[in-house]
């Protein structure tokens, strides 16, 4: 018995010790993609590149999924608030769910699905077919030349992406409240006007969605550089990648939301 | 000796993860030389080229290359030091996503101010040399196994490399391409002055063109010599190998228990 004790308590010693080390290796990471970052802005046509494949190849998802959110707001909020009376405050509703919560929320998941998940793909294969070995071999750093303009792609896109997604959700919100429902168009705009802030509201869905894009991206980032190089270890990091930056966005999103609303 | 050195590895020996890969290494390559090292799989020959090109570093012992201790160098001076170097990667390593001229394009574009219309007769050439200047507007994923290997060649000598590293460059060729690749690695080393070293266990096709001959087991160099003394030797471990034996001092079986007891046998019995 005292064996299988020492045997079990052995095993959460070596996690803890495991996780501790990854968690120190992913923020060197990190601090090395940033610091060798000088590429990607002298030579902005590689982060343009990624911008393209991990942006606007995640407009259609984002676009539709941002559409069907806002319009599923529309119901949702006008059943409730047709209860209290108070119907015209449905833009309110749906234009603070969206900007405060679920854009940089749902966009974040959704980026990490589609785009994070495809980052960690492409860097694991790199490496399983020693694509990033042979950039090193020909004293070219793959921290600054495949890394970083990948990494500042999805710092830049996923706020773009989370600003649209709310925008359609506002439109989606507007389909379903005003031209299905008929909720009186004039009310449904001025009060969302009146009672959305820019500073309180949005800036801070814009700062949330930042911080999400730089999770995801460093996440998906470093599991496919730590990927062992076999089929099972790549495909192993893209599910990781998914998992891991979906529980990083919420907890995160928890943890922003009690710093910017506090006392609200 | 009197001759020029290029590469020389004094004394070194690689542990990873507790486990001793080299084992008090001791081997110079002379310039201009077609050096080969061979050995059976997991015998330590790509951790070699790797210390060679200091992607790793060696637990003691010194790896030298052109005067410089390899590992003593900081990253600016080993992307000095491996901007002279090419190296063929077991499958090509190309970058899949850039077309065959942009592999080979991409350490000009990378390392120079060329224009675009010097790189764009130096790739040329480059294809020209490895005899796939019609395919350079090919995807690697629309190459086969031989032409992506040419391409990769191509792209390794894009710089004009002084050293020349091939890890396992006959891996899974049929036998043309095996030729081709064989022809083309002595004819560039000739043509451009560099040094080669080659890992491979392509005994056959390698003996046709090195000049020497570096044999590995288990982390130890246990014999040496020219392909001719390679192909005459006695020792049993090099003659198994070259002559490709099923048994010998290399055992066909993986370290294992008693055949009866593994097949329940002995309770049978018993």
């Amino acid at each position: 018995m005292p064996r299988r004790v020492g045997i079990g308590l052995r095993g959460i010693g070596h996690s803890v010790i495991n996780g501790v080390w990854r968690l120190g290796y992913a923020s060197r990471f990190f601090a090395l993609t940033v610091l060798r970052s000088g590429t990607s802005f002298r030579r902005f046509s590689l982060a343009i590149r990624e911008i393209y494949f991990s942006g606007v190849l995640s407009l259609i998802i984002i676009l539709v999924s941002g559409l069907f959110v806002g319009m599923v707001l529309g119901f949702q909020g006008f059943h409730t608030l047709e209860r209290y009376g108070s119907e015209e405050a449905l833009g309110v509703l749906v234009a603070l769910s969206l900007v405060r919560e679920l854009g940089p929320v749902v966009a974040g998941l959704l980026f990490a699905s589609r785009a994070g998940s495809a980052m960690t793909a492409e860097i694991g294969l790199m490496k399983a077919t020693e694509q990033i070995s042979a950039l090193e071999m020909m004293a070219v750093d793959p921290i600054a030349r495949v890394i970083a303009p990948r990494f500042w792609a999805g710092v830049i896109s996923m706020p773009l992406l989370a600003a649209l997604f709310s925008a359609m959700g506002v439109f989606g919100g507007y389909l379903v409240g005003v031209v299905l429902i008929g909720v009186d168009e004039g009310a449904f705009w001025s009060q969302m006007q009146s009672a959305v802030d820019f500073r309180e509201d949005i800036m801070n869905g814009v700062i949330k969605s930042v911080v999400f894009g730089i999770a995801v991206t460093w996440i998906a980032l470093f599991e496919g550089y730590d990927a062992p190089p076999t089929a099972e270890g790549v495909s192993g990091a893209t599910t990781r990648t998914v998992v891991t930056s979906s529980l990083a966005i919420l907890a995160l999103d928890f943890v922003l939301t009690a710093f910017m609303f506090r006392g609200h | 000796m009197a001759e020029d050195i290029l590469v020389e590895f004094e004394d070194v020996s690689f542990t990873y993860d507790r486990r001793p890969v080299l084992k008090g290494i001791n081997m110079k390559i002379p310039r201009g030389k077609v050096v080969s090292i061979m050995g059976i799989s997991g015998s330590g020959k790509t951790t070699m080229l790797r210390l060679i090109g200091g992607q790793l570093k060696p637990t003691s012992g010194r790896v030298i290359v052109g005067g410089e201790v390899v590992h003593d160098l900081d990253s600016e001076g080993l992307y000095r030091l491996r901007r002279k170097m090419g190296m063929l990667f077991q499958f090509g390593a190309l970058f899949t996503d850039l077309s065959a001229y942009d592999n080979v394009a991409f350490q000009m574009r990378e390392h120079t101010d060329l224009p675009e219309s010097v790189i764009r007769d130096l790739v040329m050439m480059k294809l020209n040399a490895v005899g796939l200047r019609g395919a350079y507007h090919l995807m690697p994923s629309e190459l086969s196994g031989g032409m992506a290997r040419r391409v990769a060649l191509a792209r390794a000598i894009a710089l004009d490399p002084m050293l020349m590293m091939y890890d396992e460059p006959f891996a899974g060729l049929d036998p043309i391409s095996l030729g081709v690749i064989g022809t083309l690695m002595r004819r560039l080393n000739d043509a451009l002055g560099a040094t080669s070293i080659v890992v491979t266990h392509d005994v056959q096709e390698s003996l046709k063109m090195v000049d020497y001959v570096y044999y590995l087991s288990q982390g130890v160099i246990v014999a040496q010599g020219t392909a001719e003394e390679m192909k005459q030797s006695t020792q049993p471990l090099v003659h198994q190998f070259v002559w490709g034996e099923e048994d010998g001092p290399v055992p066909f079986h993986f370290p294992m228990a008693e055949y009866p007891r593994d097949l329940g046998l002995e309770q049978a019995n018993a």
